[in-house]
Parts: C-alpha cells; sequence; structure tokens
C-alpha cells in the first residue's frame, strides 16, 4: 500500500461518516407524547386543536426525518456502493469506466425521472403504466398523497423512488462489464428506466397497477421494497444483455481476477449498511413496520453470509472474501420483497436459502452454461430476486404487517405459512410478469440500440481498457514521477 | 567490471541487502519481478473460477561491480539469500563494457 492510497482512504472513510450526521439530527424531533385525555376537561378547544396538529406534526417530522436518511442511504448504495463493489471486479484498465456507468445512473436517471419518470412510474394512469398527469413533477409538492403516504411531502415520496429508479439500471451494467460503449449503455439504460422500470414499478407500486398489492392489484404480490421491481428485472435484463453482447474477448480461457477485491469489499459493506434505507425507509415511515424491515433486512444478509461461504467452505475448501460479500448481496437481494411482512427469524430462513442458491447460481450454473455476465448480476440479483420474492409468499405473516383484510376489514392471513396457499400464486405471477417485461423488453431495446449505434466497443478498445477508450483517463497513476 | 543480476525471494530481500552492505557493496538497483523456474504456483479462487498463478513475486538485484569484487558478492547473496528449497533464484554474471556517472562524466571502473 502506498502512502498516496492511505490518504486517499482516510479521506474516503471520512466522508462516510457524513450520512452518520444525519441521524443525529433525527434523534431530536421524534417520540412527542400527548396525554390528550389529561389535558381535555381542563384546556379549551383551540388549545386541544394546536395540541392535535403539533403531535401530527411531530409525527410527520419523525416520518420525513427517516425518509430523508433512506433516500441518501439507498443514494450511498449506488455512489458509492455499487460503483465501488463492480469497480473492483473488473480488470484495473476498466475501474473508471465501470463506476461511470453507475455514477452516470445518478445523473441521467435523476433528470429523466423529474421530466417524465416518476409520472410514468407513480402517476395514475392505467394498471400498467402511470400517465404524463406528472411530468415535469406537476402535482408533486410538498403536500402528502394520502394514497402512498400520508404522513410524508410527496416530494420526499418522489425522491425516495427516484434512488430505486437509479440504483435497478445501474445493476444490469454487471452483465456488460468491460465491452459496452458508454453512448450505447447510456441510450439503453435510458429506454429501460422509461419502458421496463416504469411499468413495473407501477404495477407493482403505483395507483391501480395490476400487481400492487395494497391499492388494489388484480394479483396482489407481496414486494416491500423491489425483489421484482428492481432485482428481478435487473438481473434477468443483465442475463439478456450478456447472451447478446456475448463473452468478453478471451473468455473463458484467459484470466480475468478481480483488480481489488479490497474495493468490492468496501463496497459491500456500503451496499449492506446504504439496503436499510432501501428496505426498512420502504415502511414510508418511521414506526414499527421500519424497525421490522430493517431487523428483516440485516438477519437475512447476515444469514445469506453464512449460507454462501458455508458451502463454499464444503465445496471449495476455503471461504473467500469474494464469496462472502456475495453472500451478503445475495441475503438483502431476496431479504428486499419479504422485509416487511417476515418475522426475523424467518429472514434468518431467507438469508440462509438465498445465500446457498447464489452460491450454486454463480459457480455450477453459470459455468454449465458458460454466458459471460461479467458481475454476476443475474446469479445475484435476478436467481436471488426469484427466491425473495417466492419465499416472501411462504413466509408472510399479518402479525408483522396486516396488509390484506377481507370485506369486513378483519386482517386475513399473508402467506402460505399462515395459511393463505393462493399468495405462492400471486408471487408467482409476479415473479413471471417481471421476467417476462425485463426479457422482451430488454431484448427489443437492445436491438434497437444495437441498430443505431452498436453496443459493443471495438476489439482495439476492449484490449486497451475502456477507461482509455471511453473516457480517456486511468483510474491510477502511482507510476509517474513528481 | 561486471554485471551482478541476482534474481531471490522477496522475503529474502532485507537479509540480502544487509549482507551486501556489511561487504562494502555500495551501488544497487532492485526490481519488483514475476518468475518461476521449477517452482509450482497456486490456485485462486474467484466466484467459481479458478485461476492457475505461475508466475510468483520475486525480487531481483542488480549491481555492477569491479571484477575482484564478484566472487565475495555472489557468496553474501548465496549464503543470505538460500534457504535450502526449490524457488531460492538464480545468479547471473555478464561483462561489462562500460560505466558513466551522469553527474560529472567519470569513466571506467572509477564510475563504479
Amino acid at each position: 500500500m502506498t502512502k498516496q492510497m492511505i490518504q486517499q482512504l482516510a479521506v474516503f472513510l471520512v466522508l462516510c461518516c457524513f450520512p452518520l450526521t444525519v441521524f443525529a439530527h433525527m434523534r431530536g424531533s421524534a417520540s412527542p407524547t400527548v396525554a390528550t385525555a389529561l389535558i381535555a376537561p381542563v384546556v379549551g378547544p383551540d388549545r386541544l386543536a394546536a395540541v392535535e396538529q403539533a403531535a401530527a406534526d411531530a409525527k410527520n417530522s419523525a416520518d420525513n426525518s427517516w425518509m430523508l436518511a433512506s433516500s441518501a442511504l439507498v443514494l450511498l448504495m449506488t455512489g458509492p456502493g455499487l460503483a465501488l463493489f463492480y469497480g473492483g471486479l473488473v480488470r484495473k484498465k476498466n475501474v473508471l469506466g465501470t463506476m461511470m456507468q453507475s455514477f452516470a445512473m445518478m445523473a441521467v436517471i435523476t433528470v429523466l425521472w423529474a421530466i417524465v419518470g416518476y409520472s410514468l412510474a407513480f402517476g395514475s394512469g392505467s394498471s400498467f403504466i402511470g400517465g404524463l398527469h406528472n411530468i415535469f413533477l406537476r402535482g408533486v409538492g410538498l403536500q402528502p398523497d394520502a394514497d402512498y403516504s400520508a404522513t410524508i411531502p410527496l416530494q420526499t415520496y418522489m425522491v425516495f423512488q427516484l434512488m430505486f429508479a437509479i440504483i435497478t439500471p445501474a445493476l444490469i451494467t454487471g452483465a456488460f462489464a468491460e465491452r459496452m460503449k458508454f453512448s450505447s449503455m447510456l441510450l439503453f439504460l435510458t429506454l429501460w428506466s422509461l419502458f421496463v422500470y416504469d411499468p413495473m414499478a407501477h404495477m407493482v407500486w403505483g395507483k391501480g397497477g395490476w400487481l400492487n398489492a395494497s391499492l388494489g392489484g388484480r394479483f396482489r404480490t407481496l414486494d416491500f421494497a423491489g425483489g421484482t421491481v428492481v432485482h428481478i428485472t435487473s438481473g434477468v435484463s443483465a442475463l439478456v444483455c450478456a447472451l447478446y453482447l456475448g463473452k468478453r474477448l478471451g473468455y473463458p480461457k484467459q484470466a480475468m481476477p478481480p483488480h481489488s477485491v479490497v474495493i468490492s469489499f468496501i463496497g459491500a459493506c456500503l451496499l449492506w449498511v446504504g439496503w436499510f434505507g432501501f428496505n426498512a425507509g420502504s415502511a414510508l415511515s418511521a414506526g414499527s413496520l421500519a424497525t421490522s424491515a430493517f431487523v428483516a433486512t440485516h438477519f437475512g444478509a447476515a444469514a445469506a453470509v453464512v449460507g454462501w461461504s458455508g458451502a463454499e467452505w464444503v465445496v471449495k475448501g476455503k471461504p473467500s472474501a469474494l464469496g462472502a460479500i456475495s453472500g451478503c448481496v445475495a441475503g438483502l437481494v431476496a431479504i428486499t420483497p419479504a422485509s416487511g411482512f417476515v418475522s426475523p427469524m424467518s429472514a434468518l430462513a431467507i438469508g440462509l436459502i438465498a445465500g446457498a442458491v447464489c452460491f450454486w447460481m454463480v459457480t455450477a450454473v453459470k459455468s454449465r452454461f458458460s454466458y459471460d455476465d461479467s458481475l454476476d448480476a443475474f446469479g445475484v440479483h435476478g436467481a436471488g430476486g426469484t427466491v425473495g420474492a417466492l419465499l416472501t409468499g411462504v413466509f408472510a405473516s399479518s402479525a408483522i404487517n396486516p396488509i390484506f383484510k377481507n370485506a369486513h376489514g378483519d386482517v386475513t392471513p399473508s402467506g402460505v405459512l399462515e395459511g393463505n396457499i393462493h399468495q405462492i400464486l400471486n408471487q408467482s405471477v409476479g415473479v413471471v410478469i417481471a421476467w417476462l417485461l425485463a426479457a422482451v423488453g430488454t431484448l427489443i431495446i437492445l436491438k434497437i440500440v444495437d441498430v443505431a449505434i452498436g453496443l459493443r466497443v471495438p476489439e482495439e478498445h476492449e484490449v486497451q481498457g475502456l477507461d482509455l477508450s471511453e473516457h480517456g483517463e486511468e483510474g491510477y497513476y502511482w507510476e509517474t514521477s513528481a | 567490471m561486471t554485471k551482478v543480476e541476482a534474481v531471490i525471494q522477496t522475503s529474502k530481500l532485507e537479509t540480502v541487502k544487509t549482507a551486501l552492505h556489511e561487504i562494502g557493496v555500495e551501488g544497487m538497483t532492485v526490481l519488483e519481478a514475476r518468475g518461476h523456474g521449477r517452482q509450482k504456483g497456486h490456485t485462486e479462487f474467484y466466484r467459481g473460477r479458478e485461476y492457475t498463478v505461475d508466475l510468483i513475486p520475486k525480487i531481483k538485484l542488480e549491481m555492477v561491480l569491479v571484477d575482484d569484487m564478484v566472487e565475495k558478492t555472489v557468496q553474501a547473496i548465496v549464503a543470505a539469500a538460500r534457504t535450502g528449497k526449490i524457488g531460492d533464484g538464480k545468479i547471473f554474471l555478464t561483462r561489462v563494457d562500460d560505466a558513466i556517472r551522469i553527474r560529472n562524466d567519470e569513466r571506467g571502473e572509477s564510475a563504479l
């Protein structure tokens, strides 16, 4: 480790402390206790109304501060979480190119979301897509929209969802790492965001969505934080991309080990912590459901590390660091749809299963079919998301989250183990829709971009490395003299 | 004048350097190298793929010496670098046509 590298790492770690300051501020605003009953007999109606308003405002403040913190955490997952995780896994000559793909999403998807993406995903429209009512964020102000969340400004909800819209296409970049043109990637992922992500988000979470469990969907798929919307769509799209673009030059004969497992490790840990925003933030409030999702998320991640590393230790003889962090991501993916519906013990079970299954996908299945999903976007997100979505139907419990009610308003069972065998069908519908939309949509968009501007870089550029060919830079320039 | 090139194990660098300083060798160039003779490599395992690493990290020392220092130097290097196992390395000797000191244009043995 050179002195320069140590200095850079130190600065980086200091910067990671900034999100913590948000939590420090949060502690002051929550937990109001209003003993309305005690004051009522002695105090006039005006004072009472003011106290009730203060209580409601305090709750809104608590919810909003958690949601804004969560939004920041989810953005941290893309930058630098995913950027580092993927960046470390590629060869040194492609590190910047890989990180730029994630970073470009942070910029481009934000603009797209503001102009039209939010409207398509969360505006009212049909069962399959929102409309254009909210283009340029018209109507998305600081008042809550009770359909989505009654206690936070709609803009908070919009910006929270934006962070999901950012990370989903960024995940796909893992499949075509080291060989896709930057311009083609931008065009492809812009179209993908509009025509695959926005419809899927609308169907699962938008008003009137076909799969929406709480807002009157035809098939009520339980997807708390995006197992179908984020992970299955990106994972399956990744597989299609890997197959369409073909293998990297030299794959699989040429050795292409990660140039820095250290950097991937840092990225994975940022993903783990950021995921608390992803899952617990999907509770859309700072209440006990957020706690439930937080705990489930953490347990799922931990159990998956045990699952993957355990399998690796047995099968390969040593538990690797790369395997452990991959296991953690697999668990986080699988617990994503389940996080606000399952108990902590169920979360352990889901994590353990996902860790083992994804290990098998990435080692045995990938080499048997020999497709070059460079960074295992399909093996971890596609497979983990599918496993998680189905297991959500098994383990969902109305004791954790009373999401289904009958005509009388009584709570009915959520998952299979609780007695609702039907739920596995609903989950399967969601899974199949996600697979189909992703596969077909991606294939069409790839074809369009291919015909328009091509997809892969020319061979000489692939050999030279994308950092130089696409960005004119080198990631590490340590050999120059002073 | 003779050039002494020694390929040694990375863990032996400090020992060899100390031994050379003790016998009065003052100038040397140290390079990081990778290579193998008959030494086998090892396998590494990343996400389901096995990689055989058979280019092992080594240290290469280069020095140009007056001829009557050469044998002492070779023996010092051998004594400091030897472990008795495959992978200890090798020393090569070649004749040098000339040496020039950049600072003041000195040539020949006085430039060493």
